[in-house]
């Protein structure tokens, strides 16, 4: 199993715990009882300075501080750490329909961060028209990160999951590529690597399904929200690339989404501009919300142009659905 | 053991001799196969790019096989379950046809499940990572389950005949095929009470698989059923897989007493009674069948949910031939052959049975295809194999070499045991007794 030291911004519960079990303990001597290692290394001048440590055994123990030494290198296996969400975190997205012109930037800086082939998009621009009698609009369609994930549920060996802060991961290690989780999602939002993806990875890169880099044939991908940039407070690629402003992300917790530029409450804008999710109806309850493409920047058909036929061909049967 | 002497003599010939047209068929079918071993081998070196799937349509006919082949395992439990049972007269000759269709398709449906997963490399991952929420861990579960089962209850019905050649002094075979008769017979005598022992646990058996082969089914329907995708999410997916199971198994044992009568020569045994009995049992499961077809599909036409009315309106033009193939003729027509006394003779009967098998298939096809073709999201795609799925020569080629596979383990059974059950067929039926 692949391990590496990695400086996270959020400690571990575990870890959490055990500082607070030391802070709250009075400062009741017991020298004395020393943990095996660390007191039999003993030899050098003493500081003076007691530290308190909790003993494998469970024991409170206070040991010098010149006494201490590292048992190891810290290590974290990173398919575990990835299944562990940020604490006290919802993510969600939303996205302004009005402001959307096809870009394709997020898709570019999707495919550039994750070291995606180009026929793979995480973040997929699709030009829909709800009826023939209404308007056609761009809608770009992430990973919903759904509360009640479809793809989760018939996973077969739990290669893709819900974290607690809202991301669903794929962990391809684990991926037996059944598609079966392709076949739950209804938003068509996984992409399945049918040959080898052929990508050049850094020397010393460990993978991690945070970032899910690199590819492996025969297994499956999909948007993961930046996971990987969100433990280092970072924005989404596709949120910080969108020349528009369009996509904004945050927490949920925090009632607040940013796109970069402008931070918004979440709940006034969902209110005041009517946000919805895309087919509600089907309860699987996505983290990603639109807002209507109402009074927009744009005609529909600007998206269209300065693209070559592998772009515009795509739209040429977009009708209504 | 002792048996008939008439019988052996007109039932053993095929495990005595093998005639160079036997030979000759079964090296076309080696053949196939070898060229499926080669697609197989391609598709793991070059990765699925090779087949016709894409994202989107990302199960094609490897998954329309696995359906298909495990249908007709379950038909052949349930047929020869219920067979047995109800103690039906005439299913003697039949029976162990039935319940070799139901050993040799179970093993080869799960090889198309393997043939479609990417990391088959990983296939452990099921059973020391297993999710129960997952149907496909329901069915990893109820498909082992049913393949021990069925082993053993094609096993019990084994053990007399079995004996019997053991027995017989007469028989003209390899040494290692007396060895083999002799090891296999677990020293079966046909005294009262092992008979009776056998009796019972045939019985047994054959009620748990009847039991194993609905749940089991159902299980592999629900696989489509719990998802959103339109054409799929129904509940009525269970029953309906079921009863195209046994329509296909069904029309399967029609075309295998057709060839076996020809071939090893079985027009005593295997007469135009059968071909009746098990064509009306195909027209009664066809009726029920087209029932739940024609209910499936109109509820979903008749209503005005977009997805649906999209799917109804590209079966009904894209897919427009094989609809109509497999859902009107393919069972209106075998019906109709059948239930007119006048067209029943045995090789109508036959064809009969072969299109419903055929356009069976073609069924299988149009619910798992056009479904994932017609995702919510529209496929906005330039790449032809993107928008529109169509099988390459890797999977045609893993295809026929599964059917190759099922033929040539036919042929090879019916050089060990015989493909009439010696035992059965002498056995005094208490039922036909009391008429």
């Amino acid at each position: 199993m692949k391990e590496k030291s990695r400086k996270k911004t959020e400690n571990s519960t575990r870890r959490t715990f055990i500082k607070k079990l030391g802070a709250g303990v009075g400062t009741v001597s017991l020298a004395g009882i020393g943990v095996g290692a660390v007191a039999s290394a003993g030899k050098k001048a003493k500081s003076g300075e007691k530290v308190r440590l909790l003993s494998p055994e469970g024991k409170l123990v206070e040991v010098d501080k010149d006494d201490i030494s590292p048992a190891g290198p810290a290590t974290y296996d990173l398919r575990e750490e990835a299944k562990i969400g940020l604490k006290d975190r919802k993510f969600v997205m939303v996205i302004d329909l009005a402001k959307c012109k096809n870009a394709r930037a997020c898709v570019e800086a999707c495919q550039e961060g994750h070291l995606l082939p180009k026929d793979h998009e995480w973040i997929k621009i699709y030009l829909l028209q709800d009826d023939k009698d209404t308007a056609r609009y761009w809608f770009p369609r992430p990973c919903f990160h759904c509360d009640k994930p479809m793809c989760v549920s018939v996973c077969p060996v739990g290669a893709t999951y819900k974290r607690s802060d809202g991301i669903v991961l794929v962990d391809n290690h684990r991926c037996i590529g059944c598609k079966f989780c392709m076949t739950g999602c209804p938003y068509s939002a996984r992409v399945f690597n049918w040959k080898d993806p052929e990508v050049k990875v850094p020397k010393d890169h460990v993978y991690d399904p945070e970032t899910n880099i690199p590819a492996l044939e025969g297994t499956v991908g999909k948007c993961v929200f930046c996971a990987d940039n969100l433990r280092k407070n970072m924005l989404p690629r596709c949120v910080t690339a969108c020349p528009m402003g369009t996509i904004y992300f945050g927490d949920l917790n925090e009632d607040t989404v940013t796109n970069g530029d402008e931070t918004i409450r979440f709940s006034k804008v969902m209110r005041d501009r009517a946000g919805y999710r895309y087919r509600e109806y089907l309860g699987t309850s996505p983290s990603v919300f639109y807002l209507p493409p109402v009074q927009r920047m744009f005609p529909v058909e600007r998206g269209l142009e300065g693209y070559d036929e592998s772009i515009t061909g795509r739209y040429k049967n977009a009708g209504p659905r | 053991m002792r048996a008939d002497k008439k019988l052996l003599k007109d039932l053993t010939p095929e495990i005595e001799r093998t005639t160079s047209g036997w030979y000759v068929t079964f090296l076309v079918f080696l053949g196939f196969f070898v060229v499926g071993i080669y697609a197989l081998v391609q598709q793991i070196d070059k990765g699925h790019i090779v087949t016709g799937m894409r994202d989107n349509v990302v199960w094609g006919v490897y998954i329309v096989n696995f359906i298909f082949f495990m249908g007709l395992s379950y038909s052949g439990a349930i047929i020869s379950g219920v067979l047995h049972l109800f103690h039906t007269g005439w299913r003697k000759p039949v029976m162990r046809l039935a319940e070799l269709i139901t050993v040799i398709s179970l093993v080869i449906g799960p090889f198309f499940i393997f043939f479609c997963i990417g990391r088959l490399d990983r296939l452990y991952y099921l059973f020391i990572y297993p999710r129960i929420q997952s149907p496909i861990t329901w069915d990893v579960i109820a498909i082992s389950t049913d393949l021990v089962g069925c082993f053993i209850y094609l096993y019990l019905s084994f053990i007399e005949d079995f004996a019997i050649l053991r027995d017989y002094q007469e028989l003209e075979v390899a040494p290692w095929k007396k060895k083999l008769y002799r090891v296999l017979s677990l020293g079966y005598d046909g005294t009262p009470r092992q008979e009776k022992l056998l009796s019972r646990a045939r019985t047994v058996m054959a009620s748990m698989i009847i039991a194993i082969a609905i749940i089991v089914y159902s299980v592999l329907a629900w696989i489509f059923g719990v998802t959103l995708q339109p054409g799929w999410h129904s509940t009525i997916f269970g029953p309906y897989f079921v009863i195209a199971a046994v329509f296909s198994g069904t029309g399967l044992l029609i075309i295998l007493m057709w060839i076996f009568r020809k071939i090893y020569r079985l027009e005593g045994y295997i007469t135009k009674r059968h071909f009746v009995n098990v064509g009306v049992l195909l027209t009664v499961i066809a009726a029920f069948y087209g029932y739940f077809t024609f209910s499936d599909y109109l509820t979903k036409w008749y209503g005005s949910v977009k997805m649906d009315s999209i799917l109804v309106d590209k079966l009904f033009s894209q897919y427009f031939v094989l609809f109509i193939f497999a859902n009107y003729i393919g069972i209106l027509l075998p019906g109709i052959i059948i239930a007119l006394p006048k067209f029943r003779t045995i090789p109508n009967i036959t064809v009969a049975a072969l299109i419903a098998l055929v356009a069976l298939w073609v069924n299988r096809y149009i619910i798992v295809i056009p479904t994932l073709e017609t995702p919510f999201l529209p496929i906005e795609d330039t790449r032809a194999a993107w928008l529109k799925y169509s099988p390459t020569w890797v999977e045609w080629s893993l295809t026929f070499a599964g059917v190759s596979v099922f033929v040539m383990l036919f042929m090879l059974i019916s050089k060990i045991a015989p493909i009439v059950s010696i035992s059965d067929m002498q056995e005094k039926d208490k039922v036909e007794l009391l008429k």
